[in-house]
């Protein structure tokens, strides 16, 4: 039941200009927050190893060029490129085994 | 079993011969079926049985008589043997082939229930353990009576190889054919990894234990492998994880024995099949004492309060059994009764994430609405939220589309469906909280309700824009252009006016209005378009 001294556990949210005092669930706040994707940075979604890589550093791409190939679950998966650029940077060579999140290629 | 008739002397002569041997061998082929019995009620044997108790779970056949009534439990299939062939299968007995089936009553209830065997091959699925399951998952489809599975396996018997997953698939879709026939229970007792936890996630709810129901489709060995993740069983899909993250878990314990306890009172509150309508109970009061509805609601309305408390100052008994307490909190769900007959709760929290509605309490709430529609549960909601959870991360759940399930549900609900608006009803929540225009039956508010398509704040923004950018004093025009919109808006009686709220009543008026108003809709009929079904956003 409602008391009028105010719980310690309570925190602040603001919906539409008003601010509520209310508990927070463990989700909300583990929530991810947002990043703008940046296209110029190609990051590997899974971890595997990297089999051909197409490109040169310098060389000049359209979008949906593909840069390299990684094999991860029993698949060989292509990754290409996000946006139109010139790839700046190749971190990878055939053979490396990579993690997941590990910036293989960077670009302009 | 049927015994075998008193042979009559005199009849034929061989039957005579034969009468003096039968006598015999009944004695005889009794005490050996005794031991075939004892043989095979002892599972995987005693070594097998200890290991269980000693990770400290109950084995099968102790769940089962320790869920029903006594002496009401009644098998079948305890001689069915496994069909495997390949990898020397042929050597091996299995008792029952590692699941036991059959009938019983839950306070009374009749019921149908399997427990898996894990002391039998680590309870591992072949064809004939599922034509066990799909077996009595028949029976109670013909009989109309709930099923009840205790879930304790390894997974797919890999030896049985194909047949393991047809085991599965058949009972998945008569899953999908019983789902709102008869109420389906599913109790994780144990591992339940792979294809076998589909199953589950089908039934009506589903009951963990801390520590002991695992949950995942891919486990922690093959995580590792693929993706380098290290993660334990009980942090990927543990009764924790289930109950909080993910909502697949509607009722957490923390032993099995008070698991069973949920489950019996589960069943006091639900109707065997959904012709029926659950089993009235004697009429209670609340207990006023300790639930007092004027003295739980503040005074501020931007002071939270917990709604389970309003809950419990309506209804009989004060008693609230509440599913999925633990997920997506800032939406309340849950069985209780006015007057003895049972209704379904949806109510926003204020407690939690100001109420508002998100992605999760969205599903929550949306599965609730339609479980209650198939059983005929009436539905009672309490609306008290500010609007949906703002946030890039929603957006890109797609909020849109969960938000629109509880919309769905509601519209689709033809069970008695009452409202009372307690506080703030803004925008899309007002109309998603069954609102008159989702065809509520009746919606009630209370004086405090504030019923307007934004709160002030948001609308004196908008609406007197201009008079605030042309004023002498923006910040002083802007607090009184708020204080002239709250009186005049934010209020039940706007939306009276107009028949969207059929009475404003006082709160403590509201469970007398609300066993009124079930009372006169006990013998609804609702009609629908004619349709194959609809296409929710799933």
């Amino acid at each position: 039941m409602e008391e009028n001294n105010d719980s310690p556990a309570f925190k602040m949210i603001i919906i539409d200009n008003v601010k509520y005092k209310t508990l927070l669930t463990k989700k909300f706040m583990a929530r991810k927050v947002y990043e703008p994707a940046d296209f110029n940075k190609v990051y590997s979604f899974i971890p595997g190893t990297i089999l051909k890589v197409f490109v040169k550093e310098g060389a000049k791409v359209k979008q949906g060029t593909k840069l390299l190939e990684l094999e991860a679950m029993k698949m060989v998966n292509i990754i290409t490129a996000g946006v139109d650029g010139v790839v700046t940077k190749i971190n990878v060579k055939s053979g490396d085994m990579v993690p997941k999140n590990h910036l293989l290629v960077e670009m302009n | 079993m049927c015994t075998l008739p008193e042979s009559k002397t005199g009849i034929r002569d061989k039957t005579s011969t034969l009468s003096k041997s039968s006598d015999m061998s009944l004695t005889k082929k009794t005490s050996d079926l005794k031991k075939r019995m004892r043989d095979a009620l002892m599972g995987g044997g005693q070594v097998a049985i200890e290991k269980q108790k000693a990770t400290g779970k109950m084995t099968a056949r102790e769940r089962i008589i320790a869920l029903v009534d006594p002496k009401s439990f009644h098998e079948y299939d305890l001689f069915v043997e496994h069909a495997g062939k390949d990898f020397n299968m042929g050597d091996k007995y299995l008792p029952g082939d590692g699941v036991i089936t059959g009938t019983g009553t839950i306070n009374g209830y009749p019921i149908c229930i399997y427990a898996q065997d894990f002391t039998v091959a680590g309870g591992s699925l072949g064809w004939m353990h599922a034509k066990k399951i799909t077996k009595i998952m028949d029976h109670a489809m013909k009989l109309k009576v709930p099923i009840i599975g205790i879930n304790d396996s390894g997974g797919a018997r890999i030896q049985e190889g194909v047949n393991s997953l047809a085991g599965y698939g058949e009972i998945f879709y008569r899953n999908t054919q019983a789902s709102g026939v008869i109420p389906q229970i599913s109790v994780i007792l144990g591992p339940c990894a792979g294809g076998a936890v589909y199953s589950p996630a089908l039934t009506d709810f589903v009951f963990v234990v801390d520590k002991i129901s695992k949950m995942f489709i891919t486990g922690p060995e093959v995580i590792k492998t693929v993706l380098g993740e290290e993660i334990s069983m009980e942090e990927l899909g543990g009764a924790r994880v289930q109950s909080e993250i993910t909502g697949n878990a509607h009722f957490f314990a923390e032993s099995e024995n008070e698991c069973f306890e949920q489950i019996k009172t589960l069943c006091s509150f639900i109707p065997w099949n959904n012709i029926k309508k659950a089993e009235p109970f004697p009429k209670k009061p609340p207990r006023t004492r300790n639930y007092n509805i004027e003295s739980i609601f503040p005074t501020n309305p931007r002071q939270p309060y917990d709604v389970k408390d309003v809950i419990r100052s309506i209804v009989d008994d004060s008693e609230f059994f509440e599913v999925q307490g633990m997920f997506a909190a800032n939406i309340v769900i849950g069985f209780a009764r006015l007057n003895g007959n049972t209704v379904g709760f949806v109510a926003n929290q204020p407690l939690v994430l100001a109420g508002v509605l998100d992605v999760d309490s969205s599903d929550k709430a949306a599965r609730f609405i339609r479980y209650c529609d198939a059983f005929n549960v009436p539905l009672v909601t309490l609306v008290d939220l500010p609007g949906y959870l703002p946030g890039v991360d929603q957006e890109h759940a797609g909020v849109i589309r969960h938000g629109d399930k509880v919309l769905y549900a509601y519209s689709e609900a033809t069970v008695p469906k009452m409202t009372v608006i307690l506080r703030k009803a803004y925008g899309g929540g007002y109309i998603a909280m069954c609102s008159s225009h989702l065809r509520a039956d009746f919606v009630f508010a209370w004086p405090t309700a504030e019923i307007a398509v934004m709160g002030p704040e948001g609308a004196a923004n908008i609406i007197f824009r201009n008079e605030i950018k042309n004023a002498e004093n923006p910040e002083e025009m802007r607090k009184q252009k708020i204080k002239e919109y709250k009186e005049k808006f934010a209020n039940p009686f706007v939306a009276a006016a107009y028949g969207y709220v059929d009475a404003v009543i006082e709160p403590a008026e509201t469970r007398n209005m609300l066993i009124h108003a079930l009372e006169i809709s006990a013998e609804k009929v609702e009609v629908r378009p004619n349709k194959k079904h609809g296409i929710p956003p799933f």
